[in-house]
């Protein structure tokens, strides 16, 4: 559990901080990282990639749409299309993020047990 | 096993992000487009976030001011010209920069290059009709006016300022829905704009669907169908105006076909047009004199109509420099204000229409293409190859004959025409001009001799300039470059022989000799798409079915009777809805209808038509039976003219209804589809019986606020078949996209009405100015941000569907906006 706090967060700061000047997909290379160092069992390696990923990105997302009154992301909801459904906009975009992110850590985490 | 766990794992890592990453089919790259850090939430602005800022810009001369009021219009206070139109740059790039690309893609011929090969042939009619060839040499031309291309560059730079300090995570949302970036603004890119208009708005010309009419139904209908002028014209330069007779010819000798050149022209039955818009749409001004204005002095209105858009095709804008405090509607992409006013005069412009494009069959020695038949020898063509990027499948190659009659359009590599049949096309769209000037000159014009001189550079599109000034003159000129055209042989008017130098054009007309108007007794100068002249204009020009004989009738005629007029009179004579064609035609659709055997329904609709009061205000429902009616009259009467395959144009509304009026018998009255033979009669009741079953089958959208904000009367009164329902104005996304349009739009007007609104097109800027009260008057159907997450997206569609308007802040000194500023910036040189 402690390892699983421990990548959570190391995901979160480090993706939150790389993103800010790299592409979207350098959280596939913090998820990997942090998996190969911090030692956890598959499943939890991919559940931290996902859920710190996850959490990310819908917070900031609805932050950022919070802001703007979800004027854009109505439109966007209705374009993709969700039916303007603005909840399951964000769900999604976590969704996507934490996928990339755990499967990542998935890799890393598998990656680090060969070495070990 | 752990290395097979491993590999899958990774195979799967990569695929998903290889997959998110990519654009697919008309899906976004989703991990590109979702993600919060640079995808589309970034665009999502802060709805209430404004605030003062400073930055630095490397091209800067000196600080400039921009303020922006509570509509976010941008007052711009520069110490020169030079840094005025790079913040006119800087500022429009900010607001509307994926517009400006989509445009100049679109007027360039390159929109294949983004959305891949379903857009190559429209590109490459863009590129056929010479468009890139028309855009080059008005630049060439330009660059040799050191003041235009000085100011221009300085524009561009502006752009290119914003674009450099620009990262990915704010680029436009389009950019990202469609997973391309912005590129490098040049002046290019500019003269391609005005191209675009011209190609918007000159483009009036029936040249292959008159030959094909002559050739089908001969001489004599041609002319009671399309005759050159009509009964009841009331031009923009009043009847009875004396002209001064300059005897110009075409300068091409003398013609030794002193009968109709038609004669000569019958065997050319053409299968491959422009398709054309099918009715004017066109625009209104007027300015009245202080003669009959409340402040005694002059009131100028204007306002364009045009396809309807988000983003707006309009940004407004106020530019303050030493040498001008300019207001009004500026082009994005393109530098200075077109439509607007100072603190000396006002204009305004509506579309000329005259024809401006005329059709040459070229005669090729073989089929090398390398020469052309002309006056008996043999010349050489010039090609020119044309290169598509598309996007997806790489590199298309296509070549362009360029003749003395201009490129051929038409030919084996192009057009659905029989192969042998090559048409080059003359347009004035492709001579040299600086249109930029003509505007620069208005912005910062005092008087009448100043509107003169700067209209004298203008080329095309043709347009109408409204002219007013705080001294106390009006006027208005049709202003374009305009060839001068054979009366006898009615040179232009039928497809051409390229194969001489006949119908070359050679000179063409002086713009002191443009219809111009000045001061005129009756207080008032106006126009709204019609002849500028009446028949006596010593110069020839063809009239079929270019020029719009409804709104001017109806706006001279509010002129004349209105006294002590003001800007309220004006605002509400801009949304007047009534139908001057529907006044004409409707008691003679009624009196040739056979009421015997109508069910009852019918017999009610009849009876809403005969109470209309002729108005298509949104809550009346005779309009909508009078529409349909009407629609589905002229399907049936001149269905000869739907045959794609032999293109001929419908005869204007004015010449329908005075042909079901006055002919009793006519070939085409019969219904080519049914083996009876039908009378006039007998298609009036058709028609009329498809009024009830059209609405029947039509789904109804509830529209988008129906009546003001009141849910109640919404839920009690609303009909479902009412004009503004049934029209439901659509202001669509450069792109398309639904969600970033404004549907169902809910307004009166109609095509012909003052108010010409319809389902896509209407007036795309209202303006009013009186300068006596030094104040003015505007309102356009969209906003200022090209953002869908901006409220000032589509602020501006709500008041200007209820005819609703804001007024300028017309201001010296930004302070001014007191509470009315939203923010200010300032710019300083690096």
């Amino acid at each position: 559990m402690k390892n699983f706090i421990i990548a959570l967060l190391l995901t979160v700061t480090a993706s939150l901080v790389l993103q800010l000047f790299l592409p979207w997909y350098i959280v596939a290379v913090v998820a990997f990282a942090v998996a190969y160092f911090v030692k956890q069992n598959s499943f939890s390696a991919f559940a931290s990639g996902f859920v710190a990923v996850f959490l990310l990105w819908v917070l900031y997302a609805y932050m950022l749409s919070s802001a703007n009154e979800n004027l854009l992301a109505t439109k966007v909801a209705t374009l993709l299309p969700l039916k303007g459904n603005v909840t399951l906009l964000l769900l999604i975009t976590g969704i996507i993020g934490g996928l990339v992110s755990g499967f990542s850590a998935l890799t890393g985490s598998l990656a680090g047990k060969i070495k070990a | 096993m752990k290395y097979f766990k491993l590999l899958l794992s990774l195979v799967i890592t990569l695929a998903l992000i290889y997959l998110l990453n990519s654009k697919m089919g008309v899906a976004p790259a989703f991990g590109k487009f979702l993600n919060p850090f640079a995808g589309f939430w970034q665009n999502a602005e802060n709805a209430n976030g404004w605030k003062d800022g400073e930055e630095k810009l490397d091209g800067l001369n000196e600080a400039v001011k921009v303020y922006f009021d509570e509509r976010l219009v941008p007052h711009v206070f520069a110490r020169n010209d030079e840094d005025l139109y790079f913040m006119q740059g800087y500022i429009t790039a900010k607001y509307r920069l994926w517009q400006m690309e989509i445009q100049t893609a679109n007027a360039a011929g390159r929109i294949s290059e983004v959305v891949g090969e379903k857009a190559l042939d429209v590109d490459r009619m863009q590129r056929r009709i010479g468009m890139g060839f028309g855009a080059e040499a008005a630049q060439e031309y330009i660059a040799k006016d050191p003041e235009s291309k000085k100011l221009i560059d300085a524009y561009c730079k502006g752009v290119n300022a914003y674009i450099n300090n620009l990262s990915p995570k704010n680029y436009p949302i389009e950019y990202k829905l469609l997973n391309y970036k912005p590129e490098e603004w040049t002046p290019i890119k500019v003269a391609l704009l005005l191209k675009n208009m011209s190609n918007m708005l000159s483009v009036y010309e029936y040249d292959i669907e008159n030959s094909n009419f002559v050739a089908k139904y001969g001489n004599e209908e041609f002319r009671k169908l399309y005759p050159d002028f009509i009964k009841d014209e009331d031009p923009i330069v009043p009847v009875g105006t004396k002209w001064e007779s300059r005897p110009l010819t075409n300068g091409n000798g003398p013609t030794n076909n002193t009968t109709s050149s038609i004669v000569n022209r019958q065997s050319s039955m053409v299968n491959t047009i422009i398709q054309k818009p099918d009715e004017i749409m066109g625009s209104n001004n007027w300015a009245v004199s202080g003669s009959k204005t409340k402040s005694g002095k002059p009131i100028l209105c204007n306002d364009p109509h045009l396809r309807l858009s988000l983003p707006s095709i309009w940004y407004e804008m106020h530019l303050v420099s030493p040498s001008m405090n300019v207001y009004g509607a500026t082009l994005p992409g393109s530098p200075a204000v077109i439509i607007g006013f100072n603190d000396s005069i006002s204009w305004g412009v509506t579309n000329g229409g005259r024809d401006v494009r005329d059709w040459y069959k070229i005669k090729f020695k073989d089929d090398s293409r390398d020469e052309y038949e002309y006056n008996g020898q043999w010349v050489k063509s010039e090609k020119r190859i044309e290169k598509y990027l598309v996007h997806g499948k790489g590199e298309v190659d296509d070549t362009v004959i360029y003749t003395k009659f201009g490129p051929v359009v038409f030919d084996k590599n192009f057009g659905t025409a029989d192969s042998k049949k090559n048409l080059a096309m003359r347009w004035t769209a492709h001579l040299p001009s600086n249109e930029f000037k003509t505007f620069y000159q208005l912005n910062s014009g005092k008087n009448y001799e100043d509107y003169i001189n700067a209209l004298k550079n203008y080329t095309c599109p043709a347009q109408n300039f409204v002219f007013a000034s705080r001294s106390g003159d009006i006027a208005i000129k049709e202003q374009g470059l305009f060839p001068i055209r054979d009366k006898a042989t009615e040179q232009g008017k039928f497809l051409s022989d390229g194969a001489t130098s006949k119908d070359e054009w050679n000179k063409f007309i002086p713009s002191e000799d443009n219809p111009t108007c000045k001061n005129p007794v009756r207080g008032f100068v106006s126009s709204a798409n019609q002849h500028p002249t009446d028949s006596t204009y010593p110069y020839y020009y063809p009239g079929v079915g270019v020029y719009e004989n409804y709104r001017n009738r109806r706006i001279n005629k509010l002129l004349s009777e209105g006294k002590d007029i003001d800007a309220d009179f004006m605002k509400k004579m801009q949304s007047d809805n009534f139908n001057v064609h529907a006044s004409e035609a409707a008691p003679v659709l009624l009196s040739l209808l056979d009421r015997n055997n109508l069910t009852k329904e019918e017999l009610k609709t009849v009876e809403a038509i005969l109470k209309w009061n002729y108005y298509n205000n949104p809550k009346e429902v005779a309009p909508v039976y009078f529409e349909i009616w009407w629609n589905e009259l002229r399907k049936l009467l001149w269905d000869e003219m739907l045959d794609k395959s032999v293109p001929m144009k419908q005869p204007n509304f004015y010449v329908t209804v005075q042909f079901l009026k006055t002919d009793s018998t006519s070939v085409f009255y019969d219904n080519l589809s049914t083996k009876e033979k039908e009378t006039r009669h007998d298609i009036v009741l058709q028609s009329f019986h498809r009024i009830l079953d059209t609405l029947a089958a039509k789904q109804f959208t509830e529209v988008s606020e129906p009546y003001g904000d009141d849910e109640t009367s919404k839920q009690n009164d609303m009909n479902p078949h009412d004009w503004g329902t049934y029209k439901a104005t659509k202001i669509g996304h450069l792109a398309m996209l639904d969600p970033f349009s404004s549907t169902h739009v809910y307004s009166g007007g109609n095509l012909g009405v003052i108010n010409a609104t319809n389902s896509s097109n209407g007036p795309s800027w209202r303006m009013i100015v009186d300068e006596g009260t030094m104040k003015a008057f505007v309102v356009y159907p969209g906003g200022q941000s090209g953002n869908p997450g901006s409220k000032f997206y589509d602020n501006g569609v709500k008041p200007w569907s209820k005819g609703e308007y804001f007024e300028a802040n017309f201001i010296s000194n930004g302070e001014e906006l007191g509470a009315k500023k939203l923010f200010k910036s300032i710019y300083k040189p690096k």
